[in-house]
């Protein structure tokens, strides 16, 4: 395995816990309790499909897969996506909006779910943060 | 027990503003040089509420933090419920002018964070001779946009919630969990609407980029302090609005983001006492 496809497994191993460490936080749950919709995660090359049903995350695949409908998406590079999930990300790589006003994410479909439920969503993101304070 | 009391009273003061009688809400600790707070877009005068709580400070200032029209405890004038709110450099300037001058205020300091970093900038364009200093938080000529602001102010989104939501991102992660959630709710009590309007004063009426070569920072210090991880006043925009002011003082400060006195107050009095105490020692 190269360098790259390493760091790749590494981000798979990471978004792949996301399920985990939503669905254990209860108070997180309860804040998206109306909320059922899918989302797409773009990290680097590879889109994960998030299904939410009730604040819980109820599946996560990993794709391409072919006509998978979604609402909204978040597609981001790989750098982005491993800085923005460490304890502490360095200044322009702590939040959505300010990876996105720098180009690094970008935010497409209907972005009403999201806005409606952000304080949400911005938890949820940011929840891998925790295995890092975890492992140390 | 004696109960535990915050050194910290609150009135409220009738004045006219754009013509029309205003009862403003203000709160205010200690005793010496005023010390006027401008809170933040969207939110209110409780942002400030650990600088009213700090002796090394209130020992020389009196600290005194008003909401302005539409915030916190400041209602709206009557007749609000038939118009679109919307704060302007004029009206803004006009807040904090009447205000000052109805407290029969002595070369008040003036310290404002966001908008209320902007509007310092037109303060000290217009009316420096009127402040002992002027102190910037979060504060720029202009900065670009980064989201739709309508989604601050529509029925089928919590407005709350979504300004809360948008805002949550401008505070570091660093930052005490407590102090940032306590900050978020400020902007989750805010009335509908009042965000946004707060934003047509910061995106569209006040480009101050043409006028702050006009600033004359020998008639009055001029301050400017910002938070590594605003990135929605960035601190290169504060840099690149300083560059265009001889004399102004740029301050980056580590580990906060656009909430300073309020997300981390620790944080904060590290680079604020140092200012107040040369604020305070130069004649």
């Amino acid at each position: 395995m190269d360098q790259a496809e390493a760091a790749a497994d590494d981000l798979a191993s990471t978004i792949e816990k996301l399920p985990t460490l939503v669905n254990a936080d209860a108070a997180l749950v309860r804040r998206g309790r109306s909320l059922t919709v899918d989302v797409l995660l773009e990290v680097g090359a590879t889109p994960y499909y998030v299904s939410i049903v009730g604040g819980r995350i109820d599946r996560i695949e990993r794709g391409p897969q072919v006509m998978r409908s979604w609402s909204f998406a978040i597609r981001g590079d790989a750098r982005a996506w491993r800085q923005f999930w460490q304890p502490f990300p360095p200044p322009h790589f702590h939040d959505i909006f300010a990876l996105a006003k720098r180009g690094h994410f970008r935010l497409e479909g209907d972005l009403y779910p999201l806005m409606a439920h952000l304080l949400y969503f911005k938890d949820v993101l940011a929840a891998p943060r925790r295995l890092a304070e975890g492992a140390r | 027990m004696a109960p535990q009391i915050d050194p910290i009273v609150g009135r409220y003061l009738h004045v006219k503003l754009q013509q029309r009688p205003h009862r403003i809400y203000f709160e205010e600790a200690g005793q010496g040089i005023p010390l006027v707070c401008l809170h933040t877009a969207g939110s209110d005068g409780r942002q400030f509420r650990h600088l009213m709580t700090d002796a090394a400070i209130t020992e020389y200032f009196r600290v005194i933090a008003f909401d302005l029209p539409w915030h916190g405890k400041s209602a709206p004038p009557e007749g609000w419920h038939d118009e679109e709110y919307r704060l302007t450099t004029a009206s803004y300037t006009e807040a904090i002018r009447t205000f000052c001058a109805a407290l029969e205020l002595d070369h008040p300091v003036v310290l404002g964070c966001s908008i209320g970093g902007r509007i310092v900038l037109n303060l000290a364009i217009h009316h420096a001779r009127e402040f002992r200093a002027l102190v910037g938080l979060e504060s720029a000529a202009f900065q670009p946009p980064w989201y739709d602001a309508s989604w601050l102010h529509r029925p089928d989104v919590h407005g709350g919630e979504v300004c809360a939501g948008l805002v949550s991102g401008l505070m570091a992660p660093q930052s005490p969990k407590a102090a940032r959630w306590e900050t978020l709710w400020h902007y989750m009590q805010s009335g509908p609407g009042v965000f946004k309007g707060d934003l047509y004063f910061y995106r569209v009426d006040a480009d101050l980029r043409d006028a702050i070569d006009r600033i004359d920072t020998r008639i009055c210090p001029l301050y400017l302090m910002t938070g590594e991880y605003d990135f929605s006043c960035t601190p290169e925009d504060t840099v690149r609005t300083a560059e265009r002011i001889p004399g102004a003082e740029v301050l980056e400060m580590k580990e906060v983001g656009h909430f300073p006195m309020s997300e981390n107050p620790q944080q904060f009095r590290r680079y604020i006492l140092p200012v107040l105490d040369r604020i305070r020692t130069v004649p």
